[in-house]
């Protein structure tokens, strides 16, 4: 993304869509009013969705429009029609940078300790290679954790996506427990910074903010892809290891480069995989092999 | 079958049998009441745990994103097991004609309703967002073994009841014709309104007859399924450890050596507390060690079947479990809950001597504690070995140890359980009066003739 277009952005988000767009924190007083007194140069903070605390002129802003609850929860559950959202993740090209961990992390509010996107380091047998995986929710065609969960708090959107209403959510962590990639997180104890999201209506695309004793988990940020971007940890990684796109376009861009391809061909050219595919899962998450690495392995640079 | 008494010896035996057995609604010492304090004062620090659980948040347990199942789980899942033993006395022993069984029926079901009450209760203790537990109705989804296993729990608990209830209202008749003015009056009250107006003719009988035969056959689909849904909640799983197909009959097979060991720690109590000796008699302390041999064997037979076929092939996920229980970390509980659990009570409890009242409690004791750490060994290795490395997290993420409040809260159950025995025993006899007289050849006439047209 080019500077131009994401201080475009960036206006776009401070003057209209805070709480749509993730934006809580000293943001969340816009939804408790309707009229905003314009007074020349008072200036006020503002927290993007990218996690930037930036500074505004008051006379710019106006009302947000956020949809109330129900809205929300409503075109949640539809998703975006006629997508079908598809990642694929380049391991010869992941050197554990985890921007994509940091970005991720920024815009769900979460714990240092709670993943969405986790970098995983791998060594598949005794005499391979090691190797860096991303992990994300694989998003599976058929979900292991969805299935199980008794009251319908998590469930698989028509575009691919498998969501949380963390309004909804019991915590009985069922769906922990059936997942087999681990990439569930619980809210043990009060989330991050919940005092200061206080009052701010629930955003179940970014699922934020965090409730505690509900569950979380990646979203392919949701909530970004219905405003036309690409997901927080795409958009993060400084080394093109992210492609993300439509599988019905059949196009997938890299979200470092901005570079489009067919998805089929890359996959096909790449041998690309699923991961525990033999589980029946269907990921929607694809990766190519680590093969013709771009930089050496560097061993367990963050221990444990 | 004992030979019909005349109508002299029936009355005065019959008095001798309503005044043992009415003993334990009697027995107000010293003792009582510092059990009922200790009872109460643990069950009010479980509650208090409880309360700073939901404040805090279900971190303050040693839970988290990998092992997100401790202590609760397998705390619910021995409950759960436990009070499968109401329909295997109360229930499949009375339709097979056992007799010897028939005394302690009502011991069967005071466990199965404390148990299975205080399953229910303990899978709300482990809900993240417990004030939401009506969403399980209001959103329920069928698909989630979750909804079938609160459908069946509800319905075992409420069958469960009306089978420790309708054999008790002849009980209650008699209490209420022969207690008047010895028991406080609120508590005659209680039996008075309880006995519905029961007075021994045939017609009524003949309802409660039927109407218990029904439930005893109910009684058998719904346990089986509390339990085999139960295991299902891991079987539906794809992780190592849980992703087998005998889980049903397992749990079941299991459940069944929890329940036995449980009910001859109560008998055990009742017959040393109420004078009871010759009702929970050597005989039946023998036959219920035989029992508990047979359900171990059975047990055994799966527990080989789940750990000696999957440990021959040792598949890459499923040979690191297993490695982790035979030889690794959780090597000490899984050979004590083999040990403890099955070799021993099948081996020792083979021998005469063994099966004699208090040689039994203590080895049906060893067994019971073996049973609950068998759930934990259930529940939570396969959850510290997942199928992608745990990284990136704290250590106390990556191995499970529970915390104070968590065992607080998990004893808790266990206190409550007690009292709700206790309570029960209290109230009501702990063997069922008619049945037993008229085991003994007493007729029903004799019991409620005064009131008889």
């Amino acid at each position: 993304m080019n500077n131009a277009n994401s201080r475009r952005n960036f206006l776009k988000m401070a003057g209209l869509t805070a709480a749509s767009a993730g934006v809580a924190a000293s943001a969340g007083f816009l939804s408790s009013c309707n009229r905003i007194e314009a007074v020349e140069g008072d200036r006020i903070k503002l927290l993007t969705s990218s996690g930037e605390l930036v500074e505004v002129d008051r006379a710019s802003l106006t009302p947000a429009e956020i949809p109330s609850l129900t809205e929300n929860q409503k075109r949640g559950r539809a998703g975006l029609p006629g997508r079908k959202w598809v990642m694929v993740i380049d391991l010869a090209r992941c050197r554990n940078a985890r921007k994509c961990m940091e970005a991720c992390q920024t815009h769900h509010q979460l714990r240092p300790e709670q993943h969405h996107m986790n970098v995983l380091q791998m060594k598949d047998a005794e005499n391979t290679s090691p190797y860096y995986m991303p992990k994300p929710c694989m998003h599976c065609d058929n979900p292991p954790c969805t299935k199980v969960c008794p009251v319908n708090a998590t469930f698989k959107r028509e575009d691919g996506i498998v969501l949380i209403d963390n309004e909804r959510c019991i915590g009985c962590r069922f769906c922990i427990a059936a997942c087999p990639y681990s990439a569930r997180v619980f809210n043990w104890l009060e989330p991050r910074d919940s005092e200061k999201y206080v009052g701010v209506t629930y955003n179940i695309e970014a699922n934020v903010p965090q409730k505690k004793g509900t569950i979380s988990k990646c979203l392919f940020s949701a909530d970004r892809l219905r405003d036309g971007k690409l997901p927080s940890c795409v958009s993060a990684c400084p080394n093109s290891v992210y492609w993300f796109g439509d599988q019905n376009e059949d196009a997938v861009t890299n979200g470092t480069t901005g570079e489009t391809v067919s998805f089929s061909n890359l996959i096909r050219d790449n041998a690309g995989y699923t991961l525990l595919e033999e589980l029946g899962t269907k990921p929607r998450v694809y990766y190519l092999p680590p093969k013709g690495r771009a930089f050496p392995y560097q061993g367990e640079i963050h221990p444990s | 079958m004992i030979q019909k008494k005349s109508p002299e010896e029936a009355r005065k035996s019959l008095d001798l049998i309503f005044h043992d057995l009415t003993r334990s609604l009697r027995v107000k010492d010293e003792l009582s009441r510092f059990w009922l304090f200790i009872l109460i004062m643990f069950c009010i620090v479980g509650v208090w745990a409880w309360g700073y659980q939901i404040k805090e948040g279900l971190g303050i347990t040693g839970m988290r994103d990998y092992v997100s199942w401790g202590m609760y789980i397998s705390n619910f899942v021995f409950f759960v097991a436990v009070s499968l033993i109401g329909l295997l006395i109360s229930s499949i022993m009375h339709l097979l004609k056992i007799h010897w069984a028939q005394p302690i029926s009502r011991v069967a079901e005071q466990v199965a309703i404390a148990a299975v009450g205080l399953a229910g209760l303990i899978i709300v203790m482990d809900m993240g967002r417990p004030d939401r537990f009506l969403n399980v109705f209001l959103h329920g989804r069928f698909a989630s073994p979750i909804i079938w296993d609160v459908t069946v729990i509800t319905t075992y608990l409420v069958i469960s009841l009306l089978l420790f209830y309708l054999p008790l209202i002849p009980d209650l008749a008699l209490m209420r014709d022969r207690l008047k003015g010895k028991i406080p009056e609120i508590q005659y009250k209680i039996y008075d309104i309880l006995s519905l107006g029961y007075r021994g003719n045939a017609q009524q009988f003949k309802i409660i007859y039927h109407s218990l035969r029904t439930l005893m056959l109910l009684i058998i689909p719904v346990g089986l399924a509390i339990h085999t849904v139960t295991s299902w909640l891991f079987a539906a799983t794809l992780r190592p450890g849980w992703d087998t197909t005998i889980f049903g009959p397992y749990f079941v097979a299991g459940a069944f050596v929890a329940g036995t060991a449980a009910v001859i720690q109560v008998m055990y109590v009742y017959r040393v507390r109420y004078k009871l000796k010759n009702y929970f008699n050597d005989e039946i302390f023998d036959r219920m060690g035989k029992t508990l041999v047979f359900v171990c064997l059975v047990y055994l037979y799966f527990n080989i079947n789940e750990f000696l076929v999957p440990g021959y092939k040792m598949k890459t996920a499923e040979g690191i479990h297993l490695t982790e229980l035979f030889t690794g970390k959780s090597a000490p509980i899984f050979w004590f809950t083999q040990i403890g659990g099955l070799v021993l009570p099948i081996l020792l409890l083979l021998i005469r001597y063994f099966r004699k009242p208090f040689p039994l409690t203590f080895i049906a004791l060893v067994t019971l504690v073996a049973s609950w750490f068998k759930r934990y060994i259930i529940v939570v290795p396969t959850l510290e070995h997942p199928f992608l490395p745990v990284q990136n997290v704290p250590e106390h993420f990556v191995h499970y140890s529970p915390t104070n409040p968590e065992i607080t809260i998990t004893l808790f159950a266990f206190f409550a359980a007690l009292l709700i025995l206790t309570a029960l025993a209290k109230l009501f006899p702990v063997i069922t009066i008619w049945e037993y007289a008229e085991h003994q050849g007493i007729e029903k006439k004799i019991m409620f003739n005064e009131y008889e047209n």
